[in-house]
């Protein structure tokens, strides 16, 4: 799933501060989730922005909806009538869905509530980590289903490197595992040491970022 | 500011420990602010971030969670999962520029009806001296 989290109050404040009539808009899927822009977190945010607001002498109408899911047309459309007469949208949606607010609603300026960080998922509730990173040609076949793109600090393919210690990365030894040392131990568990001795080939990353925006088109399915 | 002012205060209080404290408090004929209003909970742990926040929007000044001793919560670990939010309210007071310790969490058994008089009168005294939520204070301006 996409993590994200909110984006600090005095940002906020300032982004909301020339409106007086605006829309918070959440989404029911990954944001849900990892508890950054769901149906509570839309409730807690339109009262902090209330609360600063009142405390300041000035109203603010904050109207509040969450749709299944921001990053779908189909979903959005629930928006509407809500979107009608507002002065902006403030989406607690990952960048996916402030993207599709902003292009269903030409006329209305739509903000980010939220900072898109990753995809992964949880290690436990109220704890988050980096699984993938979307490169394009996935490899996790040859890294014991752990990925050195994403999880690894320096995204080696021949790890790891000499700053590996005690199973711990020098970039931040307190928080961040070897990605390499975790690859070696599982696949030592598996018998399959042998693949990690194979000297892997600079990733081509044209099918990553590198090579532009990416599309997929599906003949099959499309109508 | 105006310290003689009586301060409106929103108490949740769980079932089985914090709810049954104040009834003894009562029963007891021990005194607190009648200004202290207490909604009954099956347990402090069901308390969500925005009960603790929306008294504040509609003007109360104060806001406390009232659970079990720690160790003793009928449902094990709500008393600890509440003041974890109740922490992080306070953060999220902060950010908007309001006093954190408008709102606060305490513990106490069912017999200790003295300790809910005393925190009752504890939490108003405390929130007297930081003055009245001001988002009344600005809402009476523009009503004027
Ligand atoms: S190898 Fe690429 S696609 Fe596979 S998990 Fe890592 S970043 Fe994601
Ligand atoms: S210590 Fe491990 S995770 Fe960190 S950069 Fe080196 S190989 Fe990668």
């Amino acid at each position: 799933m996409i993590v994200a989290e909110r984006k600090p109050m005095e940002e906020l404040l300032q982004m909301t501060a020339p409106f007086g009539k605006i829309l918070v808009a959440g989404c029911g899927a990954c944001v849900t989730v990892c508890m950054a822009g769901g149906e509570k977190e839309v409730e807690v945010l339109s009262s902090l922005l209330l609360i600063e607001r009142k405390k300041n002498g000035k109203e603010l109408e904050a109207r509040k909806h969450t749709v299944e899911r921001q990053c779908e047309p189909e979903f959005i459309k629930d928006l509407d009538p809500r979107a009608e007469g507002v002065e902006m949208i403030l989406s607690m949606a990952c960048g996916v869905g402030v993207q599709y607010l902003a292009e269903r609603y030409p006329k209305i300026p739509v903000y980010p509530a939220l900072n898109t960080k990753f995809m992964g998922g949880p290690v436990q509730q109220g704890i988050w980590t980096e699984k993938c990173g979307g490169c394009g040609n996935c490899i996790l076949s040859l890294t014991g289903g752990i990925c050195p793109i994403a999880r690894c600090s320096k995204s080696l393919l021949n790890g790891p490197c000499g700053g590996s210690e005690n199973g711990k990365c020098e970039v931040d030894p307190k928080n961040i595992d070897c990605a390499w040392q975790l690859i070696f131990d599982r696949m030592k568990n598996l018998g399959k040491l042998e693949i990690l001795a194979e000297i892997q080939p600079p990733k081509d990353w044209s099918y990553a970022r590198d090579g532009g925006p990416r599309k997929i088109v599906r003949e099959d399915a499309v109508l | 500011m105006n310290n003689n002012f009586e301060p409106e205060i929103i108490a949740y209080c769980c079932h089985y420990c914090a709810f049954a404290a104040a009834d003894l408090a009562g029963t007891m004929r021990l005194e607190y602010p009648t200004s202290v209003k207490i909604i009954k909970l099956p347990c402090s742990g069901k308390v969500e971030l925005i009960h603790l926040l929306k008294p504040f929007e509609d003007g109360a000044d104060g806001v406390f969670v009232a659970g079990c001793l720690e160790g003793n919560c009928h449902y094990l670990r709500g008393n600890i999962r509440t003041k974890k939010r109740v922490n992080y309210v306070k953060s999220l007071l902060k950010e908007i520029g309001i006093e954190p310790e408008r709102v606060e969490m305490f513990n106490m058994s069912s017999s200790m009806g003295p300790e809910f008089a005393r925190v009752a009168n504890e939490m108003t005294e405390k929130v007297r001296a930081m003055g009245p939520n001001p988002v009344k204070l600005k809402g009476e301006e523009v009503v004027k």
